[in-house]
């Protein structure tokens, strides 16, 4: 467990770098977190996803997948990849405070 | 922690069902944590990504213990078939791709798609057999040069 600053908030990480609460999350956050998975330039579409992310995981309880966050956010596989190149179920999550999109698919 | 993954090439030989899912997954898997990752397909793997073949792919249900079905039975006509529907249905309810839909996933990701040059040849197939995603037919080395530096995986 890691302790990280982001938007001038203190907030917890775990060993791979998710939130382990995802109420010390806030939009300001993005971009700083962002920055710290190598996106240096945050785009609307970028927040488009995290913000679906936030969305799905606060209605759902677990973070979508790849395959349905393209199905449901309507922004194409290859797109999530090229936005999120680290991999975007993981990025997006982590960008967006969420754990770690439980599942293997 | 220790090292990191950060890039793996899995070969894909197999052409039945539950041969051909575990590189898939693996493969997807891979990219999703952001892992670089080449799928090279040899032998009956490449029905995997053969135009008229990849929606036929089905269940071994003969010499498969692991399905706990008496050869006997196994071996009837049309068996093979309702077990893949079976387990088709079973697994879209788990929202799990069919085997087109995830070699399509796979390569949008940016994994690359390579078929084997000996096999491609021993089948009497040409390029125009697979589907566009295919990126091209290669040799054994020349898979070595695409795998170098990363983990490679034999399924």
């Amino acid at each position: 467990m890691t302790t990280r600053t982001y938007a001038g908030r203190e907030v917890e990480l775990n060993a791979e770098g998710f939130f382990t609460d995802p109420r010390q999350w806030n939009e300001d956050m993005v971009d700083e977190i962002a920055g710290d998975q190598g996106i240096h330039e945050v785009t609307d579409r970028h927040r488009e996803v995290v913000k679906f992310m936030r969305h799905e995981y606060e209605e759902k309880g677990d973070a979508p997948n790849v395959r349905a966050l393209a199905k449901s956010s309507g922004v194409s596989i290859k797109e999530l990849y090229q936005l999120f190149p680290g991999g975007p179920a993981k990025s997006a999550a982590k960008i967006a405070g969420v754990p770690k999109p439980s599942g293997c698919i | 922690m220790s090292e990191a993954i950060e890039k793996v090439s899995i070969i894909v030989s197999r052409g039945s069902l539950e041969g051909v899912y575990p590189g898939l997954i693996m493969a997807n898997g891979a990219r999703a944590e952001g892992i670089e990752a080449n799928l090279f397909f040899t032998f009956f793997g490449l029905d995997v990504i053969h135009r008229a073949r990849h929606e036929h792919i089905k269940v071994a249900t003969v010499g498969n213990p692991g399905l706990h079905l008496a050869t006997m039975f196994g071996g009837l006509p049309g068996m093979s078939s309702v077990m893949t529907h079976y387990l088709d249905r079973k697994m879209a309810q788990l929202d799990i791709p069919s085997i087109p839909e995830f070699v399509e996933m796979i390569a949008a990701s940016g994994a690359g798609l390579y078929a084997c040059k000996a096999s491609v040849d021993l089948f009497g197939m040409a390029k125009e057999d697979f589907i566009d995603e295919v990126q091209e037919v290669i040799t054994v080395g020349e898979f070595y040069g695409i795998a170098a530096g990363g983990q490679i995986i034999f399924t």
